[in-house]
C-alpha cells in the first residue's frame, strides 16, 4: 500500500472515487456487501436542514435503530463536508457515514489537484453521482439519502439540496427540508415555525424544535437525552464558513426547548387568521 | 542495417542520466523550503499565477517542486492521490511526511533506472509541519530518488551553491516568518541570472502553519500578504548566524562543487529510501550531485576537473 504505481501518475480524474473506483475499489462504501440481507447495519434517521438569509442549520437527531432495537443513542449523522457546505445523510448508516466521509475528501481531493473548490452545484451534483453509484446496494434495501446544504457565495444565499435513491438532485426553494423516518413530522413542525427573515439563532431553535417533534412521534428519531447529554448535532453555514455547533451552545438551546415544552408539550401554536 | 551497438558501462550510464537530469532542473529558477517559528515556508520565483511549484497535499503536509512542469505536476497529483487514499482507508493521523518522501523515493528511483525512459529532469520537497517545531520535517527528493532529511532548510533548481550560502548567511533557525521571508527573497535574488529584485507578484508563497485552526495547515500567501510580511521592519538586535565556518557570500563558492559546508546541512541523513539499489559509485556520484546540483560537476572520472 505504500507504493505508487503508474496509475497514480497516469490517470487523468481529479475525483478521488472515480480513481478509488479503479485502483481500489474495495475501499468504497458498500463495496463488499454483496447481497446480503439489509438488517446487517442500523439506520440513521431524521435530518433537517432551515435556512434564513444569513445561512443554513443542518441538524440531526442522534438515534440509529435495528428493527424496533435501538442500536446507538448517540450516533453522529451531519457533518461538514468542506469550507462552506455541510452533508446529513439517512439510510443505511454504515454505508451512509462511510459516503459522508468519501464525499468529504472527494470535495478536497478536487480542491487540491485543480487549485480551486467545486461550485456549490458542482458539489451537488457530484453527491448526485456518487448516490447514483450506490443504485444497486439501494436496490437490495441499502438506500442512503442525503440532505446537502451549502453557502452559494456567488450568490450571496444558502441552498438546500435534496436526492432520492438514484440520485436524482432536487434544489429544495421553501427554505426548510427534513429527511428520514421522522421527515414527515418534522416537515409539518417546520412548515408552522420557519420564519425566512429570522436570524441562525432562531434557525437553531427551529430545528430542534422540529427534531422534537420528529421524535415525538417517530420511535426511530432520538429525542434530546438530557441525563446523558445527548443532544442533537447542529451545524450553520453562512458566509464566514461551516462548523458545528458546540455542544454547550446546543445543550443551552435544546434546554430551552425543553422548559417552552414542558408549558406546551406540543410545541408554539401558530395563530389561526 | 541495424545499428551498432557499443557497450556503456553502467557507472557511464547512471552518469549521462544523472548529468542530463541535472542539465535540465539547473535551468529553472529556484524554491526554497524552509522552517520558521510556527511552521514552514515555501519560497520560489514564479511569474504564473496559476502554474504552481508550491502545493498542499495533505493536511500537515506540503510539495515544493522545481525542473519540468508536467512532470513534477504529476508527481504532486500522485502525492494527493497517495495521501488521500491512505487517509481514506486508514484514519488522517497515518499520513505522515516521512511516508510520502518514501513512496516518491520508490516512484523516482524506479523511473530514473528504467533505461527506456528518459529520467524526469526534477527535484522535489516534501514538508510536514508538526505539532511543535520539534516535529517539523523537510525531505528533499533527487531526480535519481536518492532523499535527503534536512534540519532546517532545502534549497532546489539552478544556481543552488550560491543561493543556499546566500540564504545560510542570513537565515536564523527559530526566527519568524517575515525574517525567514525575507532571508529567502535576498538569497533568490543570489541567482545570478535572475534581475536584481524580486518583487512580490513574481513570488509564490506558500506556508503550513501550525497555529491556524482548521486540520489543514496548508495556505498560500497573497501578493498583499507577501508585501506586508517583506516590509515589516526587521527585529533590531538579532543574533546573526551563530556558527558561521563556511563561506560567507556567494563569490567565495568555488566553481567546483565542493559541497558548501553548510554547518546544518551536513549532517545529511540518507534517510529511508527503501529499494534503493545502486552501485556504490553510482549511489555516490548521485549524492554528491543531489544536493547541490549546480552547473558545475564532479565526476569519479575527472572529466571535468582537472
Amino acid at each position: 500500500m505504500n507504493e505508487m504505481t503508474q496509475a497514480y501518475l497516469l490517470d487523468p480524474t481529479s475525483s478521488f472515487s472515480e480513481f478509488v473506483a479503479r485502483t481500489s475499489p474495495n475501499f468504497l462504501p458498500g463495496a463488499a456487501t454483496g447481497s446480503a440481507p439489509h438488517d446487517l447495519t442500523p439506520t440513521a434517521t431524521t435530518i433537517v436542514a432551515v435556512a434564513t438569509s444569513e445561512g443554513v442549520v443542518l441538524a440531526g437527531d442522534r438515534r440509529a435503530t435495528m428493527g424496533s432495537m435501538i442500536a446507538q443513542r448517540d450516533i453522529q449523522k451531519v457533518f461538514v463536508s468542506d469550507d462552506h457546505s455541510a452533508i446529513g445523510i439517512a439510510g443505511s448508516a454504515g454505508i451512509a457515514i462511510d459516503l459522508a466521509k468519501l464525499f468529504r475528501v472527494e470535495l478536497e481531493h478536487y480542491e487540491k489537484i485543480e487549485g480551486a473548490p467545486l461550485t456549490l452545484d458542482g458539489k451537488a451534483n457530484r453527491l448526485a453521482s456518487m448516490i447514483r453509484s450506490n443504485l444497486g446496494m439501494a436496490l437490495q434495501g441499502f438506500v442512503v439519502v442525503p440532505l446537502f446544504v451549502g453557502w452559494d457565495a456567488p450568490c450571496g444565499k444558502p441552498r438546500i439540496f435534496t436526492y432520492d435513491a438514484t440520485g436524482g438532485c432536487y434544489e429544495e426553494l421553501g427554505g426548510y427540508q427534513a429527511i428520514g423516518s421522522g421527515s414527515l413530522f418534522a416537515k409539518g413542525s417546520l412548515k408552522k415555525l420557519y420564519n425566512p427573515a429570522a436570524g441562525l439563532d432562531e434557525a437553531m431553535t427551529v430545528a430542534i424544535h422540529a427534531l422534537f417533534d420528529a421524535a415525538d412521534d417517530d420511535s426511530a428519531t432520538g429525542g434530546p437525552d438530557v441525563y446523558r447529554r445527548i443532544y442533537p448535532v447542529l451545524i450553520t453555514v453562512d458566509a464566514s464558513g461551516a462548523s458545528q455547533v458546540s455542544e454547550d451552545r446546543v445543550a443551552d438551546l435544546t434546554q430551552d426547548v425543553l422548559k417552552s415544552r414542558a408549558t406546551s408539550p406540543d410545541g408554539p401554536k401558530a395563530g389561526v387568521r | 542495417m541495424s545499428q551498432p551497438t557499443f557497450y556503456v558501462s553502467p557507472e557511464q550510464q547512471v552518469k549521462d542520466r544523472a548529468d542530463f537530469a541535472r542539465a535540465g532542473i539547473a535551468k529553472g529558477r529556484s524554491v526554497i523550503v524552509a522552517r520558521y517559528a510556527d511552521g514552514i515556508v515555501f519560497v520560489s520565483e514564479n511569474r504564473s499565477k496559476s502554474l504552481h511549484k508550491v502545493s498542499e497535499i495533505y493536511d500537515r503536509i506540503g510539495f515544493a517542486a522545481v525542473g519540468r512542469y508536467n512532470e513534477f505536476e504529476n508527481l504532486r497529483v500522485a502525492g494527493i492521490r497517495h495521501a488521500d487514499v491512505r487517509g481514506y482507508a486508514y484514519d488522517r493521523r497515518d499520513v505522515t511526511g516521512r511516508m510520502l518522501a518514501g513512496a516518491y523515493a520508490q516512484l523516482l528511483g524506479t523511473i530514473f533506472s528504467a533505461v527506456m525512459e528518459k529520467p524526469w529532469e526534477v527535484e522535489i520537497a516534501v514538508a510536514e509541519v508538526g505539532e511543535t517545531s520539534e516535529g517539523d520535517e523537510i525531505y528533499r527528493l533527487a531526480f535519481d530518488g536518492s532523499i535527503t532529511d534536512e534540519p532546517q532548510f532545502a534549497v532546489m533548481g539552478g544556481a543552488t551553491d550560491k543561493i543556499s550560502a546566500a540564504f545560510s548567511s542570513q537565515y536564523v533557525p527559530g526566527a519568524s516568518l517575515a525574517d525567514v521571508l525575507r532571508a529567502a527573497i535576498a538569497a533568490l535574488i543570489a541567482d545570478p541570472r535572475g534581475g536584481a529584485s524580486l518583487t512580490p507578484d513574481a513570488l509564490e508563497v506558500g506556508v503550513l502553519d501550525r497555529t491556524r485552526p482548521s486540520l489543514r495547515k496548508f495556505r498560500r500567501l497573497s501578493v498583499d500578504e507577501i508585501t506586508a510580511l517583506t516590509q515589516a521592519k526587521p527585529k533590531q538586535g538579532r543574533a546573526r548566524k551563530t556558527a558561521t565556518p563556511e563561506a560567507p557570500k556567494t563569490s567565495a563558492i568555488s566553481e567546483v562543487d565542493t559541497e558548501p559546508a553548510k554547518p546544518i546541512v551536513d549532517s545529511e541523513v540518507k534517510a529511508p529510501a527503501p529499494r534503493r539499489r545502486r552501485t556504490s559509485k553510482a549511489a555516490a556520484t548521485s549524492e554528491d550531485a543531489a544536493p547541490d546540483n549546480g552547473d558545475t560537476k564532479v565526476t569519479e572520472t575527472g572529466e571535468t576537473g582537472e
